[in-house]
């Protein structure tokens, strides 16, 4: 799209510098731990080493003995007030702090409150805890069994693990295509569990006015209005009332979903801050983060596809465990318990689909939130993307062919998928095409076979992704009964300087400046004279924060509706400033004029003026708008990658040797933020395909825990990605825009197994489980028989 | 806790503190200083985002005790810009768009000044290795190897370092 502004105007499609990042490269930005209170005290958190056991008694006293350390606060102390459970996002139930029994390591046993973070530390050494372990479940295959121990004992009647069965999508249909189908190919697929870690973790500074009642929270939150809301229900009880709740969240040092829940620190940090009257600063260490905070993905799936022996696919079928930990604490809408996981017949044109999940209790911690994707949008991706694989190497079809021969057409769209979803608009064998020009995908086949009759490892693999963002149209999307839209509120100044703010939160994304282009490519004023503000629940527009790609396709939205309303009031200054009518002004970025007389034009700096010094008569003062968006549709943002590797047969390593990832994100604002934005996003995705798992031993021990052997990968093992693009505009976003921060993490992960298990097949390998790592790999190595 | 005198030069200005022996340069700094610009990521010394450079090398101060920075001297990312002028890491930063949160960024330009003193050609095999023990969870590395390229040259052209 070549831009409709000029650079100094800075619209959507240039590459504008970042408006954020000058006070980020002087060491000034402001993140929660850089805030400090007059008489501010910290709060510390003593956490279980247990994965399950009864508390028979917490011993406080040596800890109170320290100087400096001012109270040690226990379940039962919160219990007093009925804050010790909580609701979850997905409506069940977590402890703040236990008053029975802890239900995974590290979960937090009690809170110590010191005058400073070393003593607080001393505190929780200090604090002595009496368990009595009592038996533990991880594999919730296990937890399924009839003799299981029953771990959520404060559910009156419960008798087993099971928390939820959901199924989407025709049965019978389905099952009677696979009676019919030619070709059945089935995998049992595992996603495990892993962490977003972004490099900051979590943590809220809150401080309780006892005067004026009023509680100002700064914390890292991705949906600063939502956890208002939250708070007042939660705490109404106690006093706290939404007009007397401010939630600010600073600059954020990355989210990917892991700053979207209420953690049990916040709500002991608040109520601490309550009880004294004080600032109370709570920053969560890196191990806590990895140990305690939610995790993502943990889908154990039977994946099935059907179809024809000449490649025309026709059915899918998946059943899933789902792990949750000991609580159901997804950051889902709260009609669909697996998220969007059925979007899982990706970007193929099939005839029948159905998929069942059951989430299970385990004595683990809770979660289910993204790791930089949309409500188990990966998870979906991942096993459409391997079945087709393995199902094309089946019948021995290319799988560029392959895919092709079964995507979804231009001409399909709006396309309505087996499963009910709206395709806005996609090209999928466009952008497939695109990346395998660019790798030279033919050439490397030739290689391949050649590197093979060698008996040399290479693979080369593809995913062909369709992701689904935005979430979401008012009627299917809630979370906790709060509609799924976001907002904008532009007020313009009379010098023509303007302020906006939004019901979302960047957390590195770049939304002071995107949401400045739209607003520039809207009006026509340049982005140097747009403030943006967000994060403050005091000043912002409600709104339900940044995630799962929705800042775009909502408040992005907003921004151009909102905009457009003040060119709407603009026009009508503009016709009155020069006597013209209205019907015959026309608008070019910057200015009204009057059809056929470009001279006779006013600018919107001039309109900007005239709004608050010399209006119409009988039309309000002033140049400002608000919109609550409620998006018709979701987004669908696609791409295609892929990707080459080499396997070394003595270690079993796998060497990403080229990456190439073309994505279509319908019309761009920026297009480096935008780039930029896939270069993280396939980090974040060659992480979990390459080196990130959390596992557990038998007892619950949790084995990585620490950045010691939580392995994010290096500037040293990602690859130097290539990235292209192709635009297939959205048609019914008010700019053509979708959502693209997290299609790459989504994308990214099928494309390196597929080409790991294209180096393999021929070795009769069909499937190997992510994080696919060396050991893994030089064991099916020497399953088929290969030495070095 | 018994207390220690230390004395430190920080981007130029002395200071002088009495310090408990077990406190971490990253909370001197950070906390007595103010100077917020040198972050906290881990635990482990693998995250980078604490970098600060110490005598001229990039250490994690999250791994050095206050004490031993005594009669030292350091720079930190509030100490790069110099009369108003961006250091030409900064300027490669902005201009290459190498940061997103901005989290891991200060820790990211510290090991670039450390790295660039001793190598102002370095080829992006260097200066992936250079950068190997700063995570950064956002940009995907790309965009920070063109910044320390963009720096490297500047320099080379007779910038400031
Ligand atoms: S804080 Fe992570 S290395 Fe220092
Ligand atoms: S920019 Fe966010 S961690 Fe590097």
């Amino acid at each position: 799209m070549t831009p409709r502004t000029s650079a100094e105007i800075g619209g959507m499609g240039h590459s504008v510098k970042r408006k954020e990042d000058p006070r980020f490269i002087r060491g000034k930005g402001n993140y929660v731990d850089d805030i400090v209170l007059p008489d501010m005290l910290y709060l510390d958190i003593v956490r279980s080493p247990y994965a399950h056991a009864t508390i028979k008694n917490i011993d406080t006293s040596k800890a109170l003995a320290i100087p400096g350390v001012l109270a040690v606060i226990t379940g039962n102390d919160l219990a007093q007030y009925n804050l010790h459970w909580m609701p979850t996002l997905m409506s069940d139930t977590q402890m703040v702090l236990p008053v029975e029994k802890v239900m995974y390591q590290a979960q937090e046993v009690a809170a110590v409150l010191a005058t400073d973070r070393y003593i607080a530390a001393d505190g929780v050494d200090a604090v002595e805890v009496d368990y009595e372990p009592l038996p533990v479940v991880v594999d919730p295959k296990k937890a399924l069994l009839p003799d299981a121990p029953v771990l959520r004992t404060d559910k009156e009647g419960k008798t087993d693990n099971h928390i939820w069965h959901w199924e989407w999508g025709d049965k019978p249909a389905t099952d009677q295509a696979f009676d019919e189908a030619e070709v059945k190919v089935t995998e049992e697929i595992y996603i495990p569990r892993i962490h977003v870690s972004s490099i900051e973790t979590c943590g809220c500074v809150a401080s309780f006015d006892k005067i004026s009642g009023k509680l100002t929270v700064w914390m890292t939150t991705q949906a600063p209005h939502a956890i208002r809301t939250v708070f007042a229900l939660v705490a109404g009880h106690v006093g706290l009332a939404e007009h007397k709740i401010q939630i600010i969240s600073p600059d954020i040092g990355g989210g990917f979903g892991g700053k979207v829940p209420v953690y049990p620190g916040y709500v002991i940090a608040v109520a601490a801050s309550v009880l004294t009257g004080k600032p109370v600063k709570w920053i969560e260490d890196r191990m806590e983060n990895l140990q305690a905070d939610s995790f993502a993905r943990d889908y154990h799936m039977t994946a099935e596809l059907a179809g024809k022996k000449d490649g025309t696919l026709t059915a899918l079928r998946i059943k899933t465990i789902a792990d949750h930990g000991y609580t159901d604490a997804a950051a889902n809408p709260s009609k669909f318990p697996a998220g969007l996981f059925h979007i899982c017949t990706g970007s193929y044109d099939l005839k029948a689909a159905h998929v069942e999940v059951d989430g299970v209790y385990t004595n683990k911690p809770p979660g289910g939130i993204a790791y930089r994707c949309s409500f188990r949008v990966t998870e979906a991706v991942h096993a459409i993307e391997r079945m087709t694989d393995i199902f094309a190497h089946e019948i021995g079809m290319d799988p560029a062919e392959f895919r092709m021969k079964n995507f979804i057409k231009p001409e399909q769209f709006p396309y309505k998928s087996v499963l009910g979803w709206e395709y806005d608009s996609g090209n999928y064998a466009g952008a497939l095409k695109l990346a395998m020009e660019r790798i030279g995908y033919d050439d490397l086949r030739k290689e391949q076979a050649e590197k093979r009759a060698r008996g040399e490892l290479m693979g080369i693999g593809i995913s062909s992704f369709t992701e689904i963002v935005g979430a979401g149209p008012s009627k299917h999307f809630d979370i906790l009964g709060l509609k799924m839209f976001d907002s904008a509120e532009i007020r313009i100044h009379p010098t023509c300087k303007v302020i906006a703010r939004f019901g979302t939160k960047s957390q590195g994304q770049g939304h002071e400046t995107t949401y400045a282009q739209i607003i520039a490519e809207e009006l026509g004023i340049p982005v140097a004279d747009i403030a943006v503000e967000e994060g403050d629940t005091d000043t912002a527009p409600y709104g339900l924060g940044t995630y799962a790609s929705r800042s775009t396709p909502v408040a992005g939205a907003a921004t151009a509706v909102a905009s457009r309303k003040i060119r709407e009031k603009a026009k009508k200054i503009a016709a009155y400033l020069l006597e013209a009518n209205e019907d015959d002004l026309e608008w070019e970025p910057g200015k009204f004029f009057v059809k056929g007389s470009p001279d006779r034009a006013k600018t919107i700096q001039e309109i900007a003026l005239a709004a608050y010094t010399n209006h119409p008569q009988g039309m309000e003062a002033g140049l400002e708008a608000v919109s609550y968006y409620d998006p018709p549709n979701l987004t669908y943002p696609f791409g295609s990658y892929i990707c080459v590797v080499d396997i070394d047969k003595g270690t079993g390593e796998v060497k990403v040797r080229r990456f190439v990832a073309v994505d279509d994100c319908g019309n761009i604002i920026n297009p480096m933020i935008v780039e930029g934005q896939i270069h993280g996003g396939l980090t974040m995705g060659l992480a979990p395909a390459l080196y990130e798992e959390i596992q557990y031993d038998e007892s619950g021990n949790i084995l990585q825990g620490s950045f010691m052997n939580y392995l994010l990968p290096t500037a040293v093992e990602t690859p130097k990605w290539e990235t292209d693009k192709t635009c297939t505009p959205s048609p019914h976003h008010p700019l053509g825009a979708k959502g693209v921060g997290e299609s790459a993490t989504v994308g990214a992960p099928a494309a390196i197994v597929n080409a790991v298990v294209d180096a393999l097949w021929h070795l009769g390998v069909r499937h190997i489980d992510i994080p696919i790592t060396p050991p893994k790999v030089w064991k099916a190595l020497r399953d088929a028989g290969v030495s070095e | 806790m018994a207390k220690i005198a230390i004395s430190v030069k920080v981007n130029g200005v002395e200071h002088t503190a009495e310090v408990e022996p077990r406190l971490l340069l990253v909370h001197f700094i950070r906390e007595a200083l103010r100077l917020t610009g040198t972050h906290i990521g881990c635990d482990t010394s693998h995250c980078g985002a604490c970098t600060v450079v110490l005598d001229g090398r990039a250490v994690k101060s999250c791994t050095v005790f206050a004490v031993q920075a005594d009669g030292r001297e350091i720079l930190t990312v509030e100490g790069l810009e110099h009369e108003g002028k961006l250091h030409p890491l900064q300027e490669g930063f902005f201009q290459e768009h190498g940061l997103q949160c901005g989290y891991c960024t200060p820790g990211m330009l510290m090991t670039g000044f450390a790295f660039l003193n001793s190598n102002t050609a370095p080829t992006e095999d260097e200066i992936r290795h250079a950068i190997s023990g700063n995570l950064c969870r956002c940009t995907g590395y790309v965009n920070i190897v063109k910044a320390y390229q963009y720096a490297a040259e500047k320099i080379r052209e007779g910038g400031t370092q």
